[in-house]
């Protein structure tokens, strides 16, 4: 063995056997949190399937829990919960890149001072105020755009606003720090040389920034772009009174459950075979982040053998 | 000026996209600017001293949030207690103890896929273990456990990140002079981490002031303030809501008063955390220079 001063075995008294040990059990205990959440979800999460049917639960569209013959098909569900989190993606993003070039890379120092803070409240925003305001400002300006599209409707439900757009936008807005902070440490990760070589060679400082900068920091991105996923999939309480309350088709100016706000809204009273199809929900879920977080772990160790 | 033929051919596609850049900028700070605004202008009439220190009775006829204020200090004291510790000592084993191989390497992929776990799975999963499991209930003392998980890596990561940022000479000075190497954590490494590992609890309260979702089916929704001094040893064990659940409870109801009133609160906590942890990380990097 080596006997550099750094292992001086001779001298471990049981005080330091013991610290050791007590630090390997606190580093187990996130070992232990992910196992126990695993089999609880599965445990508590799977006995549905079997009783309903994995098929009648995950590939049919009609929700009725409490009815006498109860149906517990949560398709609409699952198809809103990835519906809105790409269309989410599709509006947060864009925003979200530009803000990360423009702490990164356009703007002046005081500027950047302003702004990179003010992201930095933005992401510590509780959830329920999101929610809140959600309520009280965009659900009033969507029941507007609801009245004008579908003036002289006869067939149309109206929601008062309460619908798949307003969470779109809510969630849109929620994951913006996320992509931004991540986004622009991938931007600044970019080695200077590059930035000199694009310019040098003639190119505008913008032209650097889209055809050199951003497809250096690519890797970075796309994982800032994965956890915003995570963040907008995994959404709950912002949501759960901004998108309405019935399960439907997720259109836009439909009332609509998400996974999430399906558990909010009705793990509360639920009991028997219904509380049991709500951990099904909650599997569903929990099976999307274990996806998504595999996703992740598969960039970064791209990343890092590149 | 500057004649290059390079320049002119696309000056107009660059200005259009520098505008969006800047808009894009104006947008993130508008958004903020407007949540700010709206909840100070709607929520500053209902914030006054009885509002802050009744409990919400139809008997007196007042609406206030004292109990939800003491609930939300007993889980961030509560899960605080039992998360700082773990999560320091998780850091601690990575870092000094460790040498890599397959273990670290499930230690850090676990700790990595919790902090993504979303709130909502771990409230369902405290209800379940920690409420029904550990026969815990709906109490303060189930949405502690639950939140513990939840932190466990933002104070393990921040943690890491400052014992990494202590420079190798203390730890070979330490032990050279002949200190085990316990005592050197104990004397050394601890004391030079200390104000990145608080910046991790900093960051770590306002996690847990701001969560809901992993508290609404955990820690309930009592909002009564206990009447004796046992009473406050005893609410660990009782059901208590927080401010966010409060929140969200009064939103739902369309009390709108109420749940302005709360969420003016909650954002000057927000901010006055955000300013502190600003100010260590200023410390930090001062210290470092």
């Amino acid at each position: 063995m080596h006997t550099s001063i750094f292992a001086n075995h001779k001298n471990k008294s049981i005080v330091e056997i013991i610290a050791h040990i007590i630090f390997v059990v606190c580093a187990l205990v996130a070992v232990m949190a992910v196992f126990a959440i695993t089999a609880y979800m599965i445990i508590n999460g799977s006995p549905a399937l079997f009783k309903v049917g994995i098929k009648e639960i995950l590939f049919n569209t009609k929700w009725a829990p409490a009815a006498a013959e109860p149906h517990f098909g949560i398709l609409y569900v699952i198809l809103t919960s990835i519906i809105g989190t790409f269309a989410a993606i599709l509006l947060g993003v864009p925003v979200a890149l530009l803000t990360a070039v423009f702490l990164a890379e356009v703007a002046p120092k005081k500027l950047a001072d302003i702004v990179r803070p003010a992201v930095t409240l933005l992401a510590g925003i509780p959830s329920v105020i999101y929610g809140l305001l959600g309520i009280l400002i965009l659900n009033p300006l969507m029941y507007k755009l609801e009245k004008a599209v579908f003036a002289g409707s006869s067939t149309h439900q109206y929601t008062g606003g309460s619908n798949m757009l307003s969470a779109i936008l809510v969630l849109a807005i929620m994951i913006l720090p996320t992509v931004i902070n991540i986004s622009e440490s991938a931007l600044h990760a970019v080695p200077d040389h590059l930035r000199s070589a694009s310019l040098a060679l003639g190119a505008s400082k913008i032209e650097t920034i889209f055809k050199v900068v951003i497809p250096a920091a690519k890797s970075g991105i796309i994982s800032a772009i994965v956890l915003g996923v995570g963040r907008a999939i995994g959404e709950a309480m912002a949501i759960t009174l901004v998108s309405g309350s019935s399960v439907n088709a997720p259109l836009p100016f439909n009332s609509v459950r998400f996974l999430t706000t399906a558990i909010v809204s009705e793990m509360g009273y639920a009991s028997g075979l219904h509380r049991q199809v709500l951990f099904t929900i909650g599997l569903v879920l929990f099976v999307f982040i274990m996806i998504i977080n595999l996703v992740l772990t598969g960039i970064l160790k791209e990343k890092e053998e590149d | 000026m500057t004649g290059s033929i390079m320049h002119k051919t696309h000056k107009l596609k660059d200005h259009i996209l520098l505008f969006l850049i800047y808009l894009s900028a104006l947008f993130s700070v508008l958004v903020l600017v407007c949540i700010i605004g709206y909840v100070v202008i709607r929520g500053v009439r209902n914030v006054n001293l009885t509002f802050l220190t009744t409990v919400t009775s139809a008997i007196k006829q007042t609406t206030g949030i004292a109990g939800n204020i003491i609930n939300t200090l007993y889980i961030v004291v509560l899960t605080l207690l039992i998360a700082t510790p773990i999560g320091i000592g998780s850091a601690i084993y990575l870092n000094e103890y460790a040498k890599g191989g397959k273990l670290v390497r499930l230690i850090e992929f676990t700790t990595e896929t919790l902090s993504g776990i979303p709130s909502i799975i771990f409230g369902l999963f405290g209800m379940v273990f920690f409420g029904t499991a550990c026969g815990f209930g709906y109490s303060i003392l189930t949405g502690a456990l639950t939140l513990t998980i939840m932190i466990l890596p933002l104070i393990t990561r921040n943690t890491q990140e400052a014992l990494r940022s202590v420079p190798e000479s203390y730890r070979s000075g330490a032990l050279g002079m002949g200190a085990t190497k316990w005592y050197m954590i104990r004397t050394i490494l601890l004391p030079s981490a200390m104000p990145g590992i608080l910046t991790g609890v900093l960051l770590a309260i306002g996690r847990i002031v701001g969560e809901s979702a992993a508290l609404l089916f955990t820690a309930g929704s009592g909002f009564v303030l206990p009447k004796t001094a046992i009473g406050y040893l005893k609410k660990i064990m009782e059901s208590g809501g927080t401010l966010t659940i409060q929140l969200y409870l009064s939103m739902a109801k369309a009390q709108y008063d109420v749940a302005f009133g709360i969420a003016l609160v909650l954002l000057v906590i927000v901010f006055l955390i955000n300013m502190l942890a600003r100010g260590m990380a200023k410390k930090l990097q001062v210290d470092k220079k």
